[in-house]
């Protein structure tokens, strides 16, 4: 068996995969260190949740190879399914078991030695142990999310793939689970994580940027802000929504995000956007340069896929 | 590497756990299964009506003479009849208990000299009554020939003796429902078909819910393999059939009045393999459907078939041989025979032997294919 002399948890090269004639993931490389935790984003319907199902042998690629966790993705499922921890996107537990009745199947499938001891302290940590009986079907979003979570952690994995686990959850819960994530991480255990947050990619090792199923950006959060060499004014004021739009049609402009209260806008020459953006603005609002951040970027390489698609057609 | 791949005990009870506690949550499901066979045995328990043709026919001759010559042909001429064979007693009956012919016609030693001293001697046609539905026509055809063979050959010299009543006598022996009731095929054929349906669908379902309500990813996540996962699923449906099958036979006793003569034993062993056979199809059928519609209407797709080729519907005897081949596929076919067999007819391990062997194959391929169809991945 080829266990594990190399560090990394996720190794693929080239991925394609497509569902009739619609390209989903398009040559997708990339590489999950031993105890990192990688952010994987990109708007929805990008590809992410298919990526992660052909790295766990859920799906079987088109094209392109690679290994979880030491064993191939194409052959070698069964391991990979034993020593990885998969929360699927969409809620996939029972809904007419109890909460311990699931935790049990879960058990009793990977074998757990003292499966009830296991489910107790999963129950205990959870603090589910007086709602141990309640049907799965009748427990709110939260709960089952981190119902979800604690099942696929139940066999201590190595490697948690996580499909959107934090989507309708709470702020405090989900600060709670990126603490939780981090101190895994610390232990050696690695975690490739789907999300829609930017608080949440900027709490990542590194992140993968995919959008229409093509890796845009991989790397730390800095390197992937400074690879695409973009630079951010600020604007502070009122009646920002009609600036944006101005904005739009300006060639030095690349893009507008609001913020509430605030118009980012972002351009590739710094100074042509800032003297243009102040021009425009004119009195009575502020215009300042800012740090350009994750989010701008991210709807910079969007907006970039979308236009690049569209030419063809 | 091979050690992973193996059948885990601990894997397959796991699922089976997870099955009866599913469908101890499902009442739908419960109520139907409980239902069900009650009302169909209600709905179904009277006659449907046909006239089958060329039904096989054993003929044991005594003796060879113009006038049994003269039967042998007009019963070959009539389209009842298929005269297989003429054998000896012995075979005959058996072939008869077996169902391998639906009558047997013997005509005595002498029986042309006992004619001509105005003996009246006898003609005795034991016909398998099982199934009354199909022997009426005929049975009838089958004492016309015989008369009108004897009024032919009866002239001349032997114009005396004219006239069958006096000269000759019928004697028609109804094997095995002396009364013909029709109930007697129906019912017992009744249990078969109400296995069928009902295993061959919840299973069908059970797979096609997972795919439904997403947990199939989850399932297919987890390390559990086809084999254990199919294998854990049919576990509850293995009780459920046996209590179908239970309330079936008690009905067919309390409410139809139906005898039980052969061996309960043998009659056990074949319906195991029987609900053993449609739950493999089951699981099988459930790797091209897509939601719980789709596994309802295959189920109806596969059920139509066996309704009308296992002999439930129509006369396995009066069917075209094409259509008893492919009838001789379906386990229902074989289940009804045995059912029949051993109810009505007292059969034992060696009269069902030639209906377990086929369901037992079938078994085998079927399962073999659900293990090759099983998606393992959500492609
Ligand atoms: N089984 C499937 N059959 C057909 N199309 C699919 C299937 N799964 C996903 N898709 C399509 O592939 C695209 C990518 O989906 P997905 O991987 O779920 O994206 P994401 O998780 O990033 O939102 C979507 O357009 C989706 O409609
Ligand atoms: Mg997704």
């Amino acid at each position: 068996m080829t266990t594990c002399q190399n560090t990394l948890a996720i190794d693929v090269q080239n991925l394609g995969k497509s569902f009739g004639s619609k390209k989903v993931v398009d040559n997708v490389s990339l590489t999950v260190e031993r105890g990192e935790i990688y952010g994987f984003l990109g708007p929805n319907g990008s590809g992410k949740t298919t990526c992660i199902r052909l790295m766990c042998g859920l799906l079987t690629p088109d094209s392109g190879s690679g290994t979880c966790l030491g064993f191939n993705i194409l052959r070698e499922s069964t391991h990979i399914k034993r020593r990885i921890g998969y929360m699927t996107q969409k809620f996939s537990f029972w809904d007419d078991l109890t909460i311990r009745e699931n935790l049990d199947f879960v058990a009793r499938l990977f074998a757990i030695k003292g499966r009830k001891a296991a489910v107790d302290q999963t129950l205990e940590k959870l603090r589910l142990q007086d709602r141990a009986n309640q049907l799965t079907g009748t427990l709110s979003g939260g709960w089952k999310q981190r119902l979800a979570l604690a099942a696929c952690m139940l066999h201590k994995p190595k490697l948690l793939l996580l499909d959107e686990p934090t989507s309708g959850v709470d702020p405090t819960a989900r600060r709670d689970f990126w603490d939780e994530l981090h101190s895994l991480a610390a232990r050696g255990i690695s975690v490739l994580v789907s999300t829609h947050y930017m608080d949440e990619a900027e709490r990542c090792h590194k992140l993968a940027y995919i959008a229409y199923g093509k890796l845009m950006a991989t790397g730390t959060a800095p390197e992937i802000i400074a690879a695409k060499g973009l630079h951010t004014v600020v604007v502070h004021g009122e009646h920002l929504q009609a600036l944006s739009e101005k904005l739009d049609h300006t060639p030095e402009v690349e893009q507008t995000v609001m913020f509430g209260t605030s118009l980012h806008a972002s351009g590739l020459d710094k100074d042509a956007l800032l003297s243009t953006v102040t021009d425009i603005a004119g009195t009575g609002l502020y215009v300042e340069p800012v740090e350009t951040s994750l989010e701008d970027v991210f709807v910079y390489m969007m907006h970039r896929s979308q236009n690049n698609l569209r030419l063809p057609q | 590497m091979s050690r992973e791949s193996t059948f885990s005990f601990t894997r397959w009870w796991g699922v089976v756990v997870k099955e009866f506690l599913q469908l101890k949550r499902d009442p739908v499901t419960f109520v139907m299964i409980l239902i069900m066979p009650v009302m169909q045995l209600l709905l179904f328990g009277y006659a449907m009506n046909t006239d089958p043709k060329n039904l096989p026919t054993a003929l044991i001759i005594g003796e060879q003479s113009q006038f049994t010559r003269r039967i042998e042909a007009s019963l070959r001429n009539s389209d009842y009849f298929a005269i297989t064979k003429t054998l000896d007693e012995n075979t005959a009956r058996h072939a008869l208990a077996k169902g391998e012919v639906q009558f047997v016609v013997s005509i005595p030693v002498d029986f042309s000299r006992r004619l001509v001293r105005g003996e009246r001697p006898a003609i005795l046609i034991e016909a398998d009554a099982t199934d009354p539905m199909t022997i009426g026509g005929a049975l009838s055809a089958l004492q016309g020939i015989v008369e009108s063979v004897a009024e032919k050959e009866l002239t001349g010299a032997l114009g005396h003796v004219r006239g069958t009543s006096e000269a000759l006598s019928i004697q028609v022996h109804r094997m095995y429902n002396p009364e013909g009731l029709t109930h007697y095929n129906v019912v017992p054929g009744l249990m078969g078909v109400i296995l069928a349906l009902t295993t061959v669908m919840m299973t069908g379902l059970s797979i096609t819910k997972e795919r439904e309500r997403g947990t199939m990813e989850n399932l297919l996540a987890l390390p559990v393999s086809p084999m254990e996962i199919m294998m854990g699923k049919i576990v509850p449906y293995i009780f459920i059939g046996h209590f179908q099958a239970g309330v079936i036979i008690l009905l067919t006793r309390l409410l139809f009045r139906v005898p039980f003569v052969g061996n309960p034993f043998a009659l056990y062993v074949a319906t195991v393999l029987f609900i053993a056979s449609n739950l493999m199809l089951g699981v099988t059928l459930s790797s091209f459907t897509k939601n719980q519609l789709q596994a309802m209407q295959l189920t109806m797709f596969y059920f139509l078939p066996n309704m009308m080729l296992s002999g439930f519907t129509f006369p396995f005897a009066g069917m075209p041989k094409w259509a008893q081949v492919i009838g001789n596929i379906f386990p229902l076919t074989h289940f009804n025979r045995s059912v029949r067999g051993v109810l009505l007819k007292g059969n034992d391990w060696g009269d069902l032997w030639p209906h377990l062997w086929p369901v037992a194959l079938f078994c085998v391929v079927v399962m073999a294919l659900s293990v090759l169809f099983f998606r393992r991945t959500l492609d």
